[in-house]
């Protein structure tokens, strides 16, 4: 199916654009439209319907599972490539716009030609999701949070929370806590699977001149603080080379498609990974890692993890210029290295 | 009580792969504490890999030598207790051109004023900004991971490290 390149007008306040139902009367949830997609939920589901083949076409997904998906594509800003929520629904970034896709990378469906794929300037997509969030997560649900740390997310609708839904990726400089730079986080507490992670800081000795030109934290600490999982914050940049390191626990939401080779650093505890082809979602490996464990993720693969224990996971991205296209291009191997 | 796991030199446990389809080498998959284990002190064994980027894994146990870069690096302590000590260059760019790349050995002790030092313990990690020389001391020996670029002194051997 030929991907539709749609551009709607974007006015100078996106939410503007954003195409929604006056509220259902039984549930009380507004559906969207966004081109020839469809969004409603229901007590327990998310579905989205689109036409192909001349017939309406429809996938379903529990909403749980949905507003997680739906908020890390938000928070992340459509991230590094490829963001599926599940076998069919999913986002690609072309940073500055993004495809919108039902079956495209699924082999039946896109077999079938039943799949379809619209590119959207980017504050429009977003402005849609993030309206999305807004009406469906209900009060005391967390898309955010470990499934034991939040409420529910099924039922008729009932409140909202805002504050839970606006978080953003940490964006770092440098390093957190040099002076202009994101800040530590020794305001937040202890995570519940974290109360024996010392937090001590490094001992600083600077020479009569030099205070203020050394620094250093403890990143163990930052992390056993986080209040959100599968949500990678910078807290370091050496040229394009970041480290974006997240806490884990339960499932990745999503099921990542690298545009380009990521790499895991597994700082403490167990993640297993379930690989699969980018394109098909056929199975290639699981990969399990211990702290300590280094594995790339190559250009050709998505990825979903699971971690019981919540653990500390070290995301070591390239954001260099143009990779994607490198990749597509196959001017760069999927695989980091060679030997 | 939840406990996390965390690796070290002397108890690490490497986790798998299965494959489905491909090979393993694809995913390059090593351990750090493995790795540094099997090296010589301060040796910048490369673990990963991303175009010119690299994270090198280096086993802290005495003093290291001075090294310098023309750009800012990163360490994180994964196991033990080490100093960062930090010398303020005069003349970083006779040592580290700009155009250079990587951490650069120097010989000896570099010319120019302390700045001070920073005791490290497991999770904390320093910034060894450009500009600067640094040294590593181990108080009690360690695991450093280092955010950088492939330099001269970085070590290759894929072969031995990882999966095959």
């Amino acid at each position: 199916m030929p991907t539709q390149n749609v551009t709607q007008n974007v006015s100078q306040n996106p939410m503007q654009n954003v195409i929604a139902a006056e509220p259902d009367a039984l549930t009380g949830y507004r559906s969207f439209r966004l081109g020839a997609f469809h969004f409603s939920r229901d007590a327990y589901f998310a579905t989205v319907r689109w036409h192909a083949k001349d017939r309406e076409r429809s996938h379903t997904l529990p909403v749980d599972a949905f507003l997680r998906a739906i908020m890390r594509d938000v928070a992340w800003g459509f991230f590094y490539g490829w963001v599926n929520f599940d076998e069919v629904l999913g986002t690609r970034n072309h940073y500055g716009r993004v495809d919108l896709y039902a079956g495209a990378y699924n082999e039946a469906m896109k077999q079938s030609g039943i799949d379809h794929t619209e590119q959207f300037d980017t504050a429009v997509i977003m402005a849609t999701f993030k309206a999305v969030l807004k009406d469906w997560v209900n009060e005391g649900f967390d898309p955010f949070a470990a499934p034991a740390e939040t409420g529910s997310a099924f039922g008729f609708k009932h409140g909202d929370n805002i504050e839970a839904i606006e978080r953003t990726r940490v964006a770092t400089k440098r390093m957190p806590g040099i002076a202009g730079d994101s800040p530590l986080r020794n305001d937040y507490p202890v995570n519940r699977h974290f109360t024996d992670v010392s937090q001590d800081e490094p001992q600083i000795h600077a020479e009569p001149g030099f205070e203020g030109e050394l620094h250093a934290f403890n990143l163990f600490k930052y992390l056993s603080r986080s209040d959100v999982t599968w949500n990678p914050s910078v807290t370091s940049v050496c040229k394009d080379s970041l480290f974006c390191p997240t806490t884990e626990e339960y499932i990745l939401p999503i099921f990542h498609g690298n545009d380009r080779v990521e790499w895991f650093i597994q700082l403490s505890d167990e993640i297993t990974w379930e690989i699969a082809d980018k394109s098909t979602g056929a199975p290639r490996a699981r990969v399990t890692m211990k702290a300590g464990d280094v594995a790339a993720m190559p250009a050709d693969i998505r990825h979903k993890g699971y971690s019981t224990k919540r653990s500390m996971l070290l995301v070591w991205e390239n954001e260099t210029a143009g990779l994607p296209q490198r990749y597509e291009r196959g001017e760069l191997k999927p695989y980091p290295v060679e030997f | 009580m939840y406990q996390t796991q965390f690796g070290s030199l002397e108890r690490f446990q490497k986790g798998g792969i299965e494959i489905i389809q491909g090979g393993a080498k694809e995913y390059a998959f090593s351990n750090l504490f493995e790795v540094a284990s099997r090296a010589r002190p301060y040796d910048k064994t490369v673990v990963a890999k991303n175009l010119q980027y690299v994270v090198e894994a280096l086993r802290a146990e005495g003093d290291s030598p001075w090294f310098t870069a023309a750009h800012d690096e990163f360490a994180v302590l994964m196991d033990g207790e080490v100093e960062a000590h930090f010398i303020k260059l005069s003349n970083p760019q006779a040592l580290a051109p700009a155009t250079s790349e990587g951490s650069i050995e120097l010989e000896g002790t570099p010319s120019g004023k302390k700045m001070g030092y920073v005791r490290l313990q497991r999770g904390h990690q320093v910034l060894l900004p450009q500009g600067a020389a640094y040294q590593f001391r181990a108080v009690h020996r360690g695991v450093l991971i280092l955010q950088t670029v492939l330099g001269a002194h970085s070590i290759q051997k894929w072969q031995e490290i990882c999966y095959r």
